[in-house]
């Protein structure tokens, strides 16, 4: 049934450091290789190598700018993937019981042998992080890899997310986020991990962590540099006279 | 939101059908012999139809069977028991009338909740969407039922009903445009809020996460030309509703005249269901540079 769970012990999640990201994307193409190579796939693409290639991602990274009112501006890249809600809205619409919150974990999923394609849930999701299949018509998602966390045929460092095991940075962590001593929880506390529009009421177990403040001056070189020259002097002078005078 | 031609055609001609249909198990029109055949007919036709055209729109219509399962959580399930109950019931109501000349009243005032109520559910779907403020308001379900009936009336050639029922319809209509234009910066959901960063003059998209479309844009961040938008309006208020309901209210009304006022109405309620779709803002947009 769509109904969801009532409240789980375990939360499995993802922490984003916002201040580590470096904005490189290879979360998107490690979670696209995993999710369309792997038991999960294919996760299609339409036209892929025409002239309007479009195709399904479960974790995208958006890049905004800040300009605060003191200070310089920043660039701040913002991966955004399923929160796997407390409350997901996204469950409770679907018609044909397909999508599902779980009860051992809390990972929301598809089962794509019901979804009808009627996309609701993607409507119903506040951040975009559910997209139809343009080839199988069946609703994607991301899985938190559930084909890899439990998965104990693959080495236990891979037993991860792919995003989280090839972030370069270290801007992504996994971890249980209904256990107050676990490593992502703790890091949630030091940091101020805050959830995505909390106005929607969606209950996100997964957090982001703040980008912190920039140094105001940044320039350490420019006190040593003479300032350049406004008006020209010497022949660049007498040519600027001359061709005035034309 | 983008204004797919399958839940346009779905929502107009449901409204429509079941509006008739309910007009009919009431017993507010109740045509004799051939003619109430027809209309009979007409009123399942358009239902009927209209849970066609609902069954394009699906990624796998083969599994729409499935979508009878959730009703304890879904509206979308809801609407399908409902539309389904209304027509068996009205199928059976039809019948009874046509070929044994039964008329069983408490039947067809059944079938009469049992479409009224799929109308409601179908505005639900809508309605629910915490993500989409302008139709999560009570005023989308008042609306769907009122096009209903007025459209239902109006079909059933009750004039001065459908009349009326246009004119408070067209009201409604006006005032449900003006409120929804509010209602977004009304939920509280903004840029800031979305991302947890800056301040709302302080922050703006830098870099899209993908150049081309994508299912979520096209769908989502469908965005209309806003200059049309207040023309649209017009066309949607002066066919839709004023001009119908003028119709209908003259002296005399024959059928040229009430066929003028059936597609009149047809025609301004499609820009008006049309607008409703085009000018919907779902909050992803915030992720994509739409709207603080």
């Amino acid at each position: 049934m769509t109904d969801l769970p009532p409240a789980l012990q375990v939360k499995l999640g993802l922490v984003i450091d916002l201040d580590t990201c470096v904005g490189c994307h290879a979360c998107v193409i490690a979670c696209k290789g995993w999710n369309t190579q792997g038991d999960a796939g294919p996760l299609a693409d339409a036209d892929a190598y025409g002239k309007a290639p479009e195709g399904a991602f479960l974790n995208r990274v958006h890049s905004f700018e800040l300009t605060p009112e003191t200070g310089p501006a920043q660039i701040v890249h913002f991966p955004k993937s399923c929160l796997h809600c407390e409350t997901a809205p996204c469950v409770t619409v679907c018609p044909t019981g397909a999508s599902y919150k779980r009860v051992e974990d809390g990972i929301v999923l598809v089962n794509e042998t019901d979804c009808i394609g009627c996309g609701l849930c993607a409507w119903a999701c506040p951040y975009g992080a559910r997209e139809m299949d343009p080839v199988e018509k069946v609703m994607k998602k991301c899985t938190l890899c559930v084909d890899r966390i439990y998965n104990e045929t693959l080495p236990e460092v891979d037993r991860v997310p792919a995003c989280v095991r090839t972030c370069p940075a270290g801007a992504r962590h996994f971890g249980d986020l209904g256990d107050p001593d676990s490593a992502v929880s703790q890091l949630v506390a030091e940091r101020g991990g805050y959830d995505l529009m909390p106005d929607q009421e969606t209950g996100p177990v997964n957090k982001y962590l703040p980008p912190r403040p920039r140094d105001a001056e940044i320039d350490i070189l420019a006190p040593f540099l003479e300032p350049v020259a406004e008006e020209p002097r010497g022949f660049m002078a007498w040519l600027d006279r001359t061709l005035e005078r034309i | 939101m983008h204004p797919a031609p399958s839940l346009i055609a779905f929502s107009l001609l449901s409204g429509l059908g079941f509006g008739l249909l309910a007009m009919l198990g009431l017993g507010i029109a109740a045509p004799e012999g051939l003619v109430g055949t027809v209309f009979w007919g007409l009123g399942l036709g358009l239902s009927g139809s209209a849970l066609l055209a609902s069954a394009f729109h699906l990624g796998h219509p083969e599994r729409a069977l499935k979508a009878f399962s959730q009703w304890r959580s879904s509206w979308l399930s809801r609407e399908a028991w409902l539309a389904s109950a209304a027509m068996a019931v009205f199928a059976l109501h039809a019948g009874l009338i046509t070929f044994a000349g039964w008329r069983i009243a408490p039947l067809g005032w059944l079938g009469a909740l049992l479409a009224l109520g799929t109308v409601g559910a179908t505005a639900m779907i809508y309605a629910q969407l915490r993500t989409v403020p302008r139709w999560h308001h009570w005023s989308t379900p008042a609306l769907f039922i009122g096009h209903a009936l007025a459209g239902g009336s109006l079909l059933a050639g009750k004039t001065v009903l459908a009349g009326i029922l246009l004119i408070a319809l067209g009201a409604g209509q006006l005032a449900a445009w003006w409120l929804g234009d509010r209602l977004f910066a009304r939920s509280g959901t903004s840029i800031t809020r979305a991302t947890g960063l800056g301040v709302p003059d302080g922050i703006r998209l830098w870099e899209a996460p993908h150049t081309g479309q994508n299912y979520l844009t096209r769908e989502m961040v469908f965005v209309i030309a806003r200059k049309h938008v207040a023309k649209l309006r017009v066309i949607a208020a002066v066919f839709g509703y004023a001009a119908p309901a003028v119709l209908l209210l003259l002296p005399s009304v024959d059928h040229a005249i009430a066929a003028v006022a059936v597609l009149c109405h047809i025609f301004g309620a499609a820009v008006s269901r049309w607008l409703f779709f085009a000018e919907a803002e779902h909050v992803v947009g915030l992720y994509y540079g739409r709207g603080r």
